[in-house]
């Protein structure tokens, strides 16, 4: 994908230096550490550094983790299949269909529609509803930029997103796990707020498919499975979508998704979680998880007056 | 010979435990080696309670009765590798709070199954010696021996559960369970009949 920085725009504006600078070392690092894979384990994590106000500083997933252990039930309903089975899966070429109540619906190739989009790194915490979580460097920009330039109407509340269906290339699509192709839906300020992203990449470029390349879904305030992979579809809608989950387990899943320790999956707790950061004796012990996965002064006021119990 | 084989046996049985051992040391546990640690410990537990629950139907088939002198080793091995399940369960979920570990098994249906299974098999395990056989005479040994069968339903039940949405694993084990479960039903109709007098076990 041909994504050009805008070069009219400084680029102290856009990202530090010293995250710059960070971002060498860490490619050195990572040089170093895929020549000599086999002792990866032993040595110490390349990371980014916390450059933007929403950036953690925790510990972050190694990259190799991160790529390797995936939800991604177009290629499998194991989290280690779609790293195998997504090897060969082609993000290029690649068009989203906007359409619905926006000004400027149209099939765009992926490469106009991202043209002039500035990417950034955020370092944010992931948390699955299945109760581990991972620190990652998204590679990305904020929705709402793109949001802005497709110019929704007054009358769109939602947008419902939805992945490639490709049984031929995404194996498990050939399966009736969920009912495809998958779908997920933000309420309107949830798309503009400043957290939510759409990432081309994670540590610092674009890729791979399996963490959902070309383009997916990033809202760290929520549980993993809103981040929809490999988008093809975005409709501006005033109807609440229903997501592929909604869809399979209503009991279980709704629309919001918001982490949320004091409301538990209907099978197990959400109090605490699994903080992958590569050793298993770090892993040992749970941690406790965050009210909106810690991103409360963000989000929380989008949902004063909501039971957030009954819209889980 | 049957020693030998026992010796064998025992050390296969072993396998899996050294594999997690190894892997958790050189880090090749993948992303989340918690969770691979609680699901290989639960798939041995499964498959060794199944391998144990072959051995009356592999003897009544094949009239190979030595089999027998494998069956405690079997489940004991399911014991040891549910002891393990247990033991992680409360470190990595409930940081080995006592109080959560007992909300989380009276409120949540697949711990409440496992747990089940789990406590089930105590006995069984304290009194898989032979002492303990003739202490409690044969028939009242068999009669609380069948306990295993609870156990097994039980940990597929609690496998069945837990899983998001792909039930073909926990299905499988069903399946296999079922069929050895129907067996015993089989034998003991069959031996309720006037004309032969089998003993089920």
């Amino acid at each position: 994908m041909l994504i050009k920085r805008a070069t009219d725009i400084p680029s102290s504006e856009i990202t530090s230096e010293h995250l710059y600078r960070n971002r060498r070392q860490f490619f050195k690092a990572a040089a170093t550490t895929l020549g000599a894979a086999s002792l990866s384990a032993f040595l110490p994590a390349p990371s980014f550094a916390a450059a933007s106000k929403y950036d953690t500083d925790e510990k972050q997933t190694p990259i190799n983790d991160v790529t390797s252990y995936n939800n991604y039930y177009e290629f499998g309903s194991g989290k280690d299949e779609p790293v195998v089975n997504a090897r060969a899966f082609k993000t290029k070429p690649w068009s989203v269909a906007v359409s619905g109540m926006v000004k400027k619906p149209a099939t765009y190739n992926l490469e106009d529609l991202l043209k002039g989009i500035v990417m950034e790194d955020r370092i944010y915490r992931m948390r699955c509803v299945e109760r581990w979580s991972m620190v990652i460097p998204w590679h990305g920009f904020p929705l709402a930029t793109l949001v802005k330039k497709l110019e929704p109407l007054p009358s769109a509340k939602f947008i419902k997103f939805q992945t490639l269906y490709a049984p031929d290339r995404m194996p498990e699509q050939r399966q009736p796990t969920l009912h495809w192709p998958y779908t997920e839906g933000l309420r309107m300020d949830e798309a503009m707020n400043e957290l939510t992203l759409f990432a081309v990449g994670v540590y610092g470029k674009e890729g791979p498919a399996q963490n959902g390349a070309p383009i997916r879904l990033i809202t760290p305030w929520k549980y993993g499975f809103k981040g929809i992979k490999a988008i093809v579809k975005m409709e501006f809608t005033d109807k609440m979508p229903l997501s592929a989950w909604m869809e399979a387990a209503p009991r279980e899943y709704g629309f919001y998704a918001n982490v949320n320790p004091t409301v538990d999956h209907p099978r197990w707790s959400q109090a605490t979680e699994t903080r992958l950061t590569g050793g298993v004796f770090d892993q040992l012990r749970p941690i406790k998880t965050r009210m909106f996965n810690g991103y409360e002064s963000y989000v929380e006021s989008m949902y004063s007056g909501l039971d957030l119990r009954k819209n889980y | 010979m049957i020693r030998t084989l026992k010796v064998v046996l025992f050390l296969l049985c072993l396998v899996p435990f050294f594999l997690l051992i190894w892997g958790a040391f050189t880090g090749n546990l993948g992303a989340n080696p918690i969770e691979a640690i609680t699901h290989t410990t639960g798939d041995w537990i499964l498959r060794f309670l199944v391998l144990t629950l072959c051995i009356t139907p592999l003897r009544r088939l094949t009239g190979w009765n030595q089999a027998i002198r494998f069956r405690r080793m079997l489940g004991l091995f399911a014991f040891f590798y549910a002891c393990i399940h247990f033991a992680i369960y409360c470190l990595s979920i409930a940081n080995l709070n006592l109080a959560d570990i007992g909300t989380d098994i009276a409120k949540r249906p697949y711990v409440t199954v496992g747990f089940t299974g789990f406590v089930l098999m105590i006995p069984l395990a304290i009194t898989s010696t032979k002492g303990w056989i003739r202490r409690l005479g044969g028939r009242r040994w068999q009669m609380l021996h069948r306990l295993i069968y609870v156990s097994a339903i039980a940990g597929v039940l609690h496998y069945l559960w837990l899983v998001k949405l792909d039930i073909t694993f926990p299905v499988r084990y069903g399946v296999v369970v079922g069929v050895l479960l129907l067996f015993r039903v089989w034998t003991a109709v069959r031996s309720r009949s006037p004309v032969t007098q089998v003993s089920g076990g």
